[in-house]
């Protein structure tokens, strides 16, 4: 994975250190909490709904061993022993302390860590496949791509104001495991007649107006993607709205113009950048592209599993997928135990999983979207101690994709927007459904809870969403069917009347009894409702 | 029981962003030793703000000794999935 150069970590330990110097002043009395919001929030820490949150920034998913490790030592010394992974692959602590944050910031800074562009109207982490450099079904390996706009993002003068946040998603797979096009910009790298390029997609995202991106450009070819992508952003930042923040969005300006008149400007001018000389010259690409090398894979690794452990075998089954080299898997850590929070792992957690991908991953995980995370590079052979450890660490359930694998914001239990709370929903539906059998007998469900419209816990994008909102002071929840964020990608519809926080319980059970009244074979939950649509789920949800 | 509203500050402690709660002298985390400000908030807030006793304060609705809104009612108890980080475990988040 990319390591940090000189001038990397220059710039990381001088941010920390002015970072320091703003902290001091604002704790003296010299500047003003608005005098100081956007500095604290440029550096990723906000004030939540119980104190100082502060979101860290992991590059598209990727860390090694003694960042991970880092992050449970900041759990355990500056904040209260655990943290919460999110739904764009970065971590956050719920209880930081001011005095304390520059201390922080100076441990992460010395494992080439940050939470630098976590917040604020500027281009967020660049989130990607957390499968990246195992997938069998990849064009290319999208990190040194992600990695390069990693580098053009970071400080970028043009874009570090635009109307709105930006979040930018890059996968290499036709299996859309990123939610590409529920972002600002999509990007899936493509091979076109032997040469790599991109297909973009631009104006996606969740939020209050949810949209799918539509393609902007079929192919640009990788050598021109920089300067494409700054195109892209200049004509947002030129035109995106700035007088109402519920319409800056890039997808509101790309709906608003329409895709085709979008595409026409940016061409425009990209005609002009490309003229600029911004896209880096190959060798510094080839400099990137071989922190990614593959990892020195045993040639004659063995495919065989022993399956006679019957608990081994279903998360074999569950959590484990196929690797692009023979004999070796992708491994799935659920962060959903039945009676957890999803996306907690405690410090002593965090340590376990880092210390198993030191020892059988090549060094690497992966954070995923949907709040779990992957050990990408482990042999066959090592799979049963992997689980074994897992088992002991309360971190191998078998319930990837499965209805308990919820994704879920920290909803108003700790969020100062939030009108709902989101956890206890989520911990109500995994304890109905928690018989594994049940859950596997679903089959794939992916459902999906947000505490309120910004929608971080991606529930348009849930077979089943659910959005919980304040009804006149009550917390209520939003029942919607039909969305997905994969490649099949579409946004749930709600199907009437909310319920309060048992009703959705029983509502989501009843979902799931017409599934399997209806369904033919093979058929997903998704699947059926698209091909019955929404009548047969209603009459039994809303049945008196 | 009372049926008078009550009006409470509350806001975070600059330095530890804990929520804290005015308590006619002074700030405390337990919402139990909070006081109603009458219609004082306004000025107590922009002293206390000044003094940097407290960050982003506001004043809110209460009764019988808890905030009226659910939001408020969750930063008085801490969060309702964590008894061990409760401030008060026993607030009645959601109304009878």
């Amino acid at each position: 994975m990319y390591k940090y150069d000189n001038y990397d970590q220059s710039i990381v330990d001088a941010r920390v250190a002015e970072f320091r110097n703003q902290v001091e002043r604002r704790l003296a009395g010299e500047i003003t909490e608005d005098q100081f919001k956007p500095m604290r929030l440029m550096n990723g820490l906000y004030l939540q709904l119980h104190a100082y949150m502060l979101r860290v920034a992991v590059p598209y998913g990727t860390m090694n061993a003694k960042q991970m490790h880092m992050l449970a030592h900041i759990a355990r010394k500056y904040d209260r022993g655990y943290g919460h992974f999110t739904t764009r692959q970065n971590i956050q602590y719920n209880w930081i302390n001011l005095e304390q944050c520059p201390d922080l910031l100076d441990d992460l800074a010395s494992v080439e860590m940050h939470a630098i562009q976590t917040s604020g109207n500027c281009i967020r982490n660049i989130s990607s496949d957390q499968y990246a450099g195992a997938a069998a079904d990849e064009a290319v390996d999208p990190r040194p791509w992600a990695e390069l706009l990693r580098q053009w993002s970071s400080f970028h003068p043009e874009f570090s104001y635009l109307p709105r946040k930006f979040k930018i998603a890059v996968i290499a797979s036709e299996e859309d495991r990123a939610a590409m096009r529920l972002h600002d910009i999509g990007l899936e790298l493509v091979k076109k007649d032997g040469v790599l390029g991109a297909r973009v997609f631009v104006g996606g995202g969740m939020g209050r107006t949810p949209m799918i991106a539509p393609e902007i450009n079929p192919f640009i070819t990788a050598d021109d993607l920089l300067s494409y992508l700054e195109a892209c952003l200049r004509v947002y930042n030129r035109y995106g709205r700035r007088d109402n923040m519920y319409k800056a969005r890039i997808k509101i300006l790309v709906h608003e113009i329409g895709a085709d008149e979008y595409r026409r400007q940016v061409e425009e001018e990209f005609a002009h950048v490309k003229t600029l000389g911004i896209d880096p010259p190959m060798a510094e690409f080839d400099r990137i592209e071989k922190y990614f090398a593959p990892p020195a894979f045993a040639a004659d690794a063995s495919d065989e599993i022993d399956r006679s452990d019957p608990d081994f075998a279903v998360w074999i089954d569950q959590n484990v997928k196929p690797h692009k080299q023979a004999g070796y898997a992708i491994v799935n850590i659920s962060l959903k135990p039945i009676e957890g929070i999803p996306g907690d792992a405690s410090a002593d957690q965090i340590d376990v999983m880092a210390d198993l991908a030191e020892k059988y991953s090549f060094d690497e995980l992966r954070v995923t979207h949907a709040q779990n995370i992957v050990l990408p590079h482990v042999a066959k052979a090592d799979l049963y101690a992997v689980w074994t450890a897992l088992r002991d660490a309360k971190l191998a359930d078998a319930n990837l994709d499965l209805i308990t694998d919820i994704i879920a914001c920290p909803g108003l239990d700790y969020c100062s927007l939030a009108n709902a709370r989101s956890i206890p929903v989520a911990q109500k539906i995994a304890k109905r459904f928690e018989s594994p059998e049940r859950q596997r007998d679903l089959g794939e469900l992916k459902l999906k809870i947000s505490g309120c419209i910004n929608a971080c816990g991606h529930h348009h994008a849930g077979h089943i969403g659910i959005l919980g909102v304040d009804r006149k002071g009550v917390e209520n929840y939003q029942l919607t069917f039909g969305g997905s964020g994969a490649e099949d990608v579409s946004i749930g519809k709600i199907i009437g009347p909310g319920f309060d926080e048992d009703g959705i319980v029983d509502a989501v059970e009843k979902a799931t009894d017409v599934y399997k009244q209806v369904r033919e074979d093979g058929e997903r939950f998704l699947d059926t409702y698209r091909r019955v649509g929404v009548e047969p789920f209603k009459e039994a949800i809303y049945a008196k | 029981m009372t049926d008078a509203v009550e009006k409470f500050l509350t806001g975070n402690d600059l330095t530890t962003g804990d929520v804290i709660w005015w308590t006619g002298n002074g700030w405390s985390r337990d919402v139990k030793q909070a006081v109603d400000a009458g219609d004082q908030g306004d000025a107590i807030l922009a002293t206390e703000e000044e003094a940097r006793r407290v960050n982003a304060s506001y004043i809110v609705d209460a009764k019988n000794g808890l905030p009226l809104h659910i939001k408020d009612r969750v930063r008085a108890a801490g969060p309702t999935v964590r008894a061990d980080l409760s401030v008060n475990p026993d607030i009645q988040i959601v109304k009878a």
